[in-house]
């Protein structure tokens, strides 16, 4: 990462905000859509100050009408607007997903109009939000063709990638992940920078053991690493970034590299991306692998409530430390 | 408001055009040559005609699947239309989709997914853009009786109203959709009820009658263009045929069809035409032939077009490089 000129660090939240704020300073298409984003800033106050500074049409407040939102988010990107929809919580986003699926990600591919969208979207367990407030929905988006699907776990890329997602011509869904607003922050460079779309990242070099993960898992891979790492066992954590386009080649490289993998995420199990990268594993990777592919993700439950419920329902590092060491004795 | 001899002759041939498209559409299907659905506006042709002609060049239309005279008063050509159901690579959507489902942003179309009701809080989107950069263009956008129960008709009807967007809502009530009569679709005796709720004025227009049709339509799209926000207009009008082209509407009663039979839309323009002393049964074959060597020569063109080959149904899912967008 580069080096900033800035002083002071910024969370996770913080640089949502700032490239929501450079957007829209420097390209006037960029404009705002959600419940209670204006005067009130939105639930977790991303867009805080942004209606005093950029009016109320471009920080447009909505009907709680998620369906109707995101298809006018749609028609406005259709005619050369950038919207950003927010989502108040990716749990939400069922509401919008027949707008999503049906009108977003076919577009394109139909009649040849783009649809330069992004919805953001809150997402993910920690915060006891229960059923309703907690999930993580990108499993049914990354079965659409047409979507591009991002999901960062650090400032530096939350920022990036949200620039990135705006300034692409393609409907975006940006999974925001609520547990890190305000737990994970960094110095960010001064000066404007993307992370493009479609790369995964190395965020902890390895040799012996690759752990495939994205958003919040990241940080659960890192600290197991950091705990294997004193038994000896070093691990690498690839962060995917993004989801679809997935970037396979990295992922591929890495287990080529360590010969054993494990695929974590929050999502639950079954259906999850965690089987899809485990099929394309196996396809393309079977003679590289010394040991069986291992995956680590919720139990296939909505997310409960109660702290002693929630917190066993998220995979934790004990649970990738576990599964390290059965690899490790391959 | 009157209307003047040059437009009622241009919606009278654009009746004509759509009437005589969609019966070789339909002659095709029966051939068997057409190997998707066919859904066509027999019987309903004005509505269509009679709103997209009131448009200016660079409003945009947000129809339906009974809008075929929309698209060709856009600018949508009967040989595109003919490839488009023949699957060839010279239809709007090169065959990725199929019959009505077409756009063209270049001609203010934006094309229709099946899902219905979908159009509608897409046209508030487009008219959120217009207003964003205060331009006067409007957007006109169309549904069935039956798309009104959905819940983005009310979303967008909610969101319009609200943020004053100059959309124009058209509801082809045709009295069924698919099987189910209106009176298992809603409550109310009248669609344009549904307006109130989201104090969007409501007008009731014969739907068989175009120059009603484009008067009023007119008059909304002037109100829509000069700030007054949305209207509703319910155009009162009946199926005359099933859903789609395998759909025999056995459901249907004779007796209704027959009264409505009295009311097409074609007949009761020449009867119009005739009072108003604009066009006799002279000019009417003349535009007959005219309109028939049209949808000959489209035929010929579609049959000529080449099938794109498979590999192609691969390309487009993901935007390369920038369209031309009328900004």
């Amino acid at each position: 990462m580069t080096t900033s000129a800035i002083t002071h660090e910024v969370t996770y939240l913080e640089a949502i905000s700032q490239a929501l704020d450079e957007e829209m300073s420097q390209d006037e298409r960029v404009f705002l859509m959600g419940e209670d984003i204006g005067p009130y800033g939105g639930a977790f106050r991303v867009t805080e100050g942004f209606q005093d500074k950029y009016g109320e049409w471009r920080v447009l407040d909505t009907p709680l009408a998620e369906s109707g939102i995101v298809g006018a988010a749609i028609g406005a990107a259709i005619m050369g607007m950038r919207p950003v929809v927010e989502m108040q919580f990716a749990d939400f986003i069922s509401c919008a997903f027949d707008q999503i699926t049906e009108m977003a990600a076919k577009n394109h591919y139909r009649w040849g109009a783009e649809v330069p969208l992004v919805i953001r979207a809150p997402f993910g367990g920690g915060t006891h939000g229960g059923p309703f407030h907690s999930v993580c929905p990108e499993a049914w988006f990354f079965h659409t063709p047409g979507l591009k699907l991002v999901a960062p776990s650090t400032a530096y890329d939350a920022k990036g990638l949200l620039k990135a997602a705006i300034r692409d011509h393609n409907p975006v869904i940006y999974f925001e992940h609520k547990f890190l607003y305000r737990r994970v922050k960094e110095m960010l460079p001064a000066e404007d920078y993307i992370v493009p779309i479609g790369e995964a990242d190395i965020k902890r070099t390895g040799s012996e053991i690759s752990v495939i993960t994205y958003g919040a898992m990241v940080h659960v891979a890192l600290e197991a690493a950091e705990a294997l790492d004193q038994e000896g066992i070093d691990m690498e954590v690839v962060d995917l970034r993004t989801l679809s386009p997935l970037d396979t080649d990295t992922v591929k490289d890495s287990v080529r590299k360590t010969g054993k993998v494990i695929i974590l995420h929050e999502d639950t199990k079954t259906g999850g991306i965690g089987g899809e990268i485990a099929a394309i594993l196996a396809e393309e990777c079977f003679n590289a692998l010394d040991a069986p592919i291992m995956r680590i993700a919720a139990p296939d439950i909505p997310v409960p409530y109660s702290p002693p419920l929630e917190d066993f329902f998220l995979p934790k590092a004990h649970d990738v430390i576990t599964a390290a060491r059965q690899l490790a004795a391959y | 408001m009157e209307i003047s001899q040059s437009e009622f002759l241009h919606l009278y041939y654009f009746l004509k055009l759509t009437r005589a498209l969609e019966e070789r559409v339909t002659t095709l299907y029966r051939q068997g040559r057409i190997v998707g659905g066919a859904y066509t506006s027999h019987g309903m042709e004005a509505i269509s005609v009679g709103y997209a002609s009131a448009l200016q060049a660079d409003d945009i239309i947000a129809p339906f699947h009974r809008d075929m005279g929309a698209f060709l008063v856009r600018g949508i050509t009967p040989g595109e239309v003919l490839a488009q159901y023949l699957g060839k690579r010279t239809g709007p959507t090169k065959g990725k989709d199929g019959n009505v489902h077409m756009g063209d942003l270049k001609r203010g179309i934006i094309a229709f997914v099946s899902h219905l009701a979908d159009n509608l809080p897409v046209a508030t989107g487009v008219a959120l853009a217009f207003k964003l950069r205060g331009e006067s263009r409007i957007v006109a956008a169309n549904t069935g009786d039956g798309g009104t129960s959905r819940g983005d008709f009310h979303e967008a009807l909610n969101f319009a109203s609200v943020r004053r967007l100059p959309v124009v809502f058209f509801c082809n009530n045709n009295q069924y959709a698919y099987s189910t009569p209106l009176h298992h679709q809603m409550a109310i005796k009248d669609v344009v009820e549904r307006a109130k709720a989201y104090a969007i004025p409501g007008e009731i227009v014969d739907g068989n009658d175009v120059a009603s049709v484009y008067l009023t339509a007119q008059r909304a799209f002037q109100r829509a263009r000069n700030g007054g926000g949305p209207t509703f207009i319910e155009c009162k009008t009946m199926r005359m045929h099933g859903h789609s082209e395998h759909d025999s509407a056995k459901y249907v009663p004779r007796e209704l069809l027959e009264e409505w039979k009295k009311k097409d839309p074609i007949l009761k323009a020449e009867r119009r035409l005739k009072e108003l002393g604009y066009a006799g049964q002279p000019e009417f074959q003349e535009i007959h032939m005219r309109v028939e060597k049209e949808i000959e020569s489209a035929l010929e063109f579609a049959e000529q077009s080449p099938l794109p080959e498979g590999p192609e149904a691969l390309e487009g899912v993901f935007a390369a490089n920038p369209v031309e967008v009328l900004i």
